[in-house]
């Protein structure tokens, strides 16, 4: 208090000269190495990437034709396609450990293959998909191999090295690891040992060959978050991914490769189409947003043989009621129960067959709901009939028939995971009338049915899940119970079982057509009594 | 990470070591020296250039004299020894003492360049032919004098093992690539076919045949200082510059790829490494023959002690195969009738490997 004006002022420059002095006098002090680390870092600018008309083959096989790509200072481009595209290949040419045949990359608009490798490893670090180290190096001694592009001949490492070499360990979680041999850690710890490598390497770009592939499925996340966290602070990254769904989350733009050409370039949202993965992949497949992260979710399908089944079935169907030489021109009406991630999953699946869909019970902002609500804003789609209801509530006489319509008007009726807590008997009851249901097994039912009733606690909730078990197992026993990705060999299956049984249907769909169960009582009474007629007459 | 004072004093401690091993064993042999008269007449046996004299000597058919210079040597110590335990000590011992130590430090050090080059535990400095082109080369010089283009055995083993060297090089090179698996093959290939030579040429050497296969199986005896000359600056230089590429050697294996990406002109310093440990291993077998084991076993022990970090390995191994070879080579001298010095190497370095084997994990193979 009673110190001169300016105590902080004069305190801070006799610390400035005395860190000045000690930093000429000994270089190893830790207030050297904090500003030399600070120097490396300030420095790390992100660089662009340019590819120019990158043509390569092996030996007479082309592998990449014509590529070019423009990649932005800062940015994270995935690289996505089928196997064979020549992903791996094209970011072995854009690190210069491939000489392209035709065509230049330019990383920082530097030739990478005009300059040596010291050169270029000071611009491009690359994790490779698979390093195996023959002798066993400790952790730390493989992460300071990232430093030998920045190092000269005959110096041992300096106080910047170390730096860089911890941070790197640090920010992979490898430090604890940091003394163990490198070949007697797990797989997956050594790619994040061999990522820690190309940090401490301190290039402006990073290249990364399926950096996830070997990891489980935390560290496939950690991993890429981690990767974004490094395009933050300062850095371009290139990834070839293998998993759709992780490159839409991360990357920035995707490139989509297929047969060594790009296919297309862009965000995941326009790069991640049914279409384009159909070319690109030749696979059926539909793409969703995820409910909870908000971007592409890509479901793969069982190939387009099943789906031509299911047309094929519909061709012979007598419910095929006009031009018979295209299958498509009538789809098979398929309604579907179900609720959340399981429901919505098996729903893009019955999309991407086109098949004439209709849902039931909903309730507003359930992962079956808002997949429904997507495919009917889908101008592709022909849309899908959607029964809604409030939650918590009764099932309403009007929900009820609607239902009652759908699951009469449907050529074959799908059970994914209904959970509907106290209605999900009554919506089962409906259920009877159907010869084949094809039951998604996804071992959730038991659990929440039993869990919503633990909640409750009331002998009528209780004896409500009791009820809807029954049906559900009456449902599985005289249905076709098949896993999340067969619903569509389910169906088919269905569709040729009712074709053989039953009398040709009317194909109209009018949701107020000729009802068979019409005098069934209305839903709000007596719901919880005992087991209907109707059922213990299926039973 | 690596500490370069690690290596300093390992390397100091390895040193004295050796000097330990030389002086025992020059105070061995059929001649009993205690170890004291042993180190006074090897100091006295240094000496320095103190000055410089002229002579004058004419050339006879330009018929004018010219003045050349000369350096004058003067003995740094002047302690004093018997005589004969000087002349012993300085004119036998030590030169083939030496001359052990070179070729230890040059064997062992081309073992471990060999070993990371190929990423394989069994290989040697021979791996790649070099062995087998000298043995050629010595034993034609040997049998058959006339038909050899050198007469001189060292000559024509070192200028066989380079020639092997290259050839093997040579076949494995494709467009500016020399795969390590080709070369590899190409060297076992060579080698074999060299074998078949070399036992074409012992049936047919007739008397030279116990000469050839003692060459063979490696020999120190009747060293001379001019060996020593010969062979100590080529070892010195070229594993100087092997270890300043230790860190090469290092990044190398990570693989070929993954070297590149981190710097390295991956077949610039595949050819430098495989080129120098060639040189040295040749230089070291052309005057000692043969010499088995030493490449390959003192490698792998080092690398249980020290770590398979290059950048202390190389060096220490080095080290210990010069003490290595000179304990060897006393032993094989020592005996009441000399054995080659390879027969001993392997005699006594192989269960020294087995124990260490067994006593300790060898993961790193």
């Amino acid at each position: 208090m009673t110190e001169s004006p300016t105590p902080n002022d004069a305190d801070a420059g006799e610390r400035a000269r005395e860190n000045a002095v000690e930093s000429a006098t000994e270089t190893e002090t830790e207030s050297a190495t904090a500003a030399e680390t600070e120097m490396a870092t300030a420095a790390l600018e992100p660089a662009s990437i340019t590819v120019d008309g990158l043509s390569l083959s092996f030996g007479d096989v082309p592998v990449l034709r014509n590529v070019s790509l423009s990649i932005e200072p800062g940015e994270f481009v995935g690289v996505v396609g089928p196997n064979g595209a020549g992903k791996t290949t094209l970011l072995r040419a854009i690190s210069g450990a491939l000489e392209p045949d035709a065509g230049t990359v330019a990383v920082d608009e530097v030739d990478v293959h005009s300059v040596s490798s010291r050169a270029s490893s000071r611009l491009v670090a690359v994790v490779p998909q698979d390093t195996s180290l023959s002798f066993s190096f400790p952790v730390r001694d493989v992460v300071e191999m990232g430093r030998h592009p920045h190092r000269s001949r005959f110096s041992s490492p300096t106080p910047a090295d170390r730096a860089a070499v911890e941070r790197a360990l640090e920010r992979t979680r490898t430090a604890k690891l940091a003394d163990r041999p490198i070949d007697e850690i797990s797989g997956g710890q050594r790619q994040r040992v061999v990522l820690a490598r190309a940090i401490a390497q301190e290039t402006p770009t990073l290249l990364l060959d399926e950096p996830t592939a070997s990891l489980d499925v935390n560290h496939q996340v950690e991993t890429l978050e981690l990767v974004r966290e490094l395009v933050g602070s300062g850095r371009t990254a290139v990834a070839a991914i293998h998993d759709l769904d992780l490159a839409a989350r991360y990357c920035d733009r995707l490139v989509l490769l297929a047969d060594g050409a790009v296919h297309d370039v862009g965000a995941p949202s326009n790069v991640l189409t049914t279409d384009a993965l159909a070319e690109a992949f030749d696979a059926t497949a539909t793409v969703t947003t995820n409910p909870i992260t908000g971007t592409e979710t890509v479901t793969a399908l069982p190939d387009a043989t099943v789906r031509d089944s299911i047309a094929t079935d519909v061709e012979d169907g007598s419910y095929d009621n006009e031009d018979t030489d295209n299958p498509r021109s009538t789809p098979a009406r398929i309604h579907l129960i179900g609720t959340g991630t399981a429901a919505a999953g098996v729903l893009s699946r019955l999309a991407a067959a086109e098949l004439d869909l209709s849902i039931g019970p909903v309730t507003p902002g359930d992962a079956a709901e808002e997949a429904a609500r997507r495919l009917t804003g889908e101008s592709s789609s022909a849309g899908v009939e959607t029964i809604r209801v409030d939650p918590f509530a009764p099932l309403s006489a009007d929900a009820r028939d609607e239902l009652d319509a759908c699951i009469d008007a449907a050529d074959a009726t799908v059970l994914a995971d209904p959970a509907l807590g106290g209605e999900t008997g009554r919506v089962l009851e409906l259920v009877a009338s159907v010869e084949q249901p094809v039951v998604v097994d996804t071992q959730q039912f038991a659990d929440r049915s039993g869990a919503s009733t633990g909640g409750e606690g009331t002998t009528s909730e209780a004896g409500t899940s009791e009820a809807a078990r029954t049906r559900y197992e009456a449902c599985r026993k005289r249905g076709v119970e098949v896993p999340p990705e067969s619903v569509l060999e389910g169906v088919a299956t269905a569709l040729s079982e009712t074709e053989r049984t039953e009398r040709p249907r009317d194909a109209g769909r009018p949701a107020d057509a000729t009802m068979p169960d019409d005098g069934t009582a209305p839903a709000d009474d007596a719901a919880d009594g005992p087991t209907p007629p109707r059922e213990s007459s299926d039973d | 990470m690596y500490r370069p004072g690690r290596t300093a004093s390992w390397s100091a401690g390895l040193t004295v070591l050796l000097v330990v091993v030389a002086l025992g064993s020059a105070a061995l042999g059929p001649v009993r020296i205690d170890p004291v008269t042993v180190a006074m007449a090897a100091l006295n046996a240094i000496a320095v250039p103190t000055g410089v004299s002229t002579s004058t000597t004419s050339v006879p058919v330009l018929g004018f004299s010219t003045t050349v210079p000369t350096l004058e040597f003067t003995g740094v110590f002047d302690f004093e020894v018997a005589g004969s335990h000087q002349l012993i000590v300085e004119t036998i011992r030590l030169p083939r003492i030496a001359l052990a130590a070179t070729v230890g430090f040059s064997l062992a050090a081309a073992g471990t360049v060999m070993q990371g080059f190929f990423r394989n535990p069994l290989a040697d400095p021979s791996i790649i032919g070099v062995s087998s082109g000298a043995a050629a080369g010595a034993v034609a010089a040997i049998a058959f004098p006339v038909l050899a283009p050198f007469s001189s055995v060292h000559l024509s083993a070192f200028v066989g093992a380079l020639g092997t060297a290259f050839l093997v090089y040579g076949i494995a090179t494709e467009g500016g690539r020399t795969p390590v698996a080709t070369l590899l093959l190409a060297g076992v290939a060579i080698q074999a076919f060299l074998g078949a030579l070399i036992s074409y040429m012992l049936v047919h050497s007739g008397d030279d045949l116990r000469r050839a296969v003692v060459w063979m199986m490696g020999h120190l005896s009747n060293t001379t200082w001019g060996d020593v000359r010969f062979a100590l600056p080529v070892a010195l230089l070229g594993v100087f510059v092997l270890g300043a590429y230790a860190r090469e050697l290092n990044v190398l294996l990570l693989g070929e790829e993954d070297a590149h990406h981190l710097g390295v002109d991956v077949e610039r310093t595949k050819l430098l490494l495989l080129a120098l440990s060639s040189v040295i291993t040749a230089a070291g077998v052309a005057v000692a023959g043969v010499i088995g084991f030493v490449g390959l076993v003192v490698p792998h022990i080092m690398r249980l002690i020290v770590g398979p970090d290059h950048r202390i390995l190389l060096p220490t191994s080095a080290l210990a195969g010069a003490s290595f070879l000179v304990a060897t080579d006393t032993i094989a001298r020592i005996g009441p009738a000399e054995v080659p010095v390879g027969i001993v190497t392997a005699f006594v370095g192989a269960p020294f490997f087995l124990f260490l084997l067994v006593r300790r994990e060898v993961h790193s193979l």
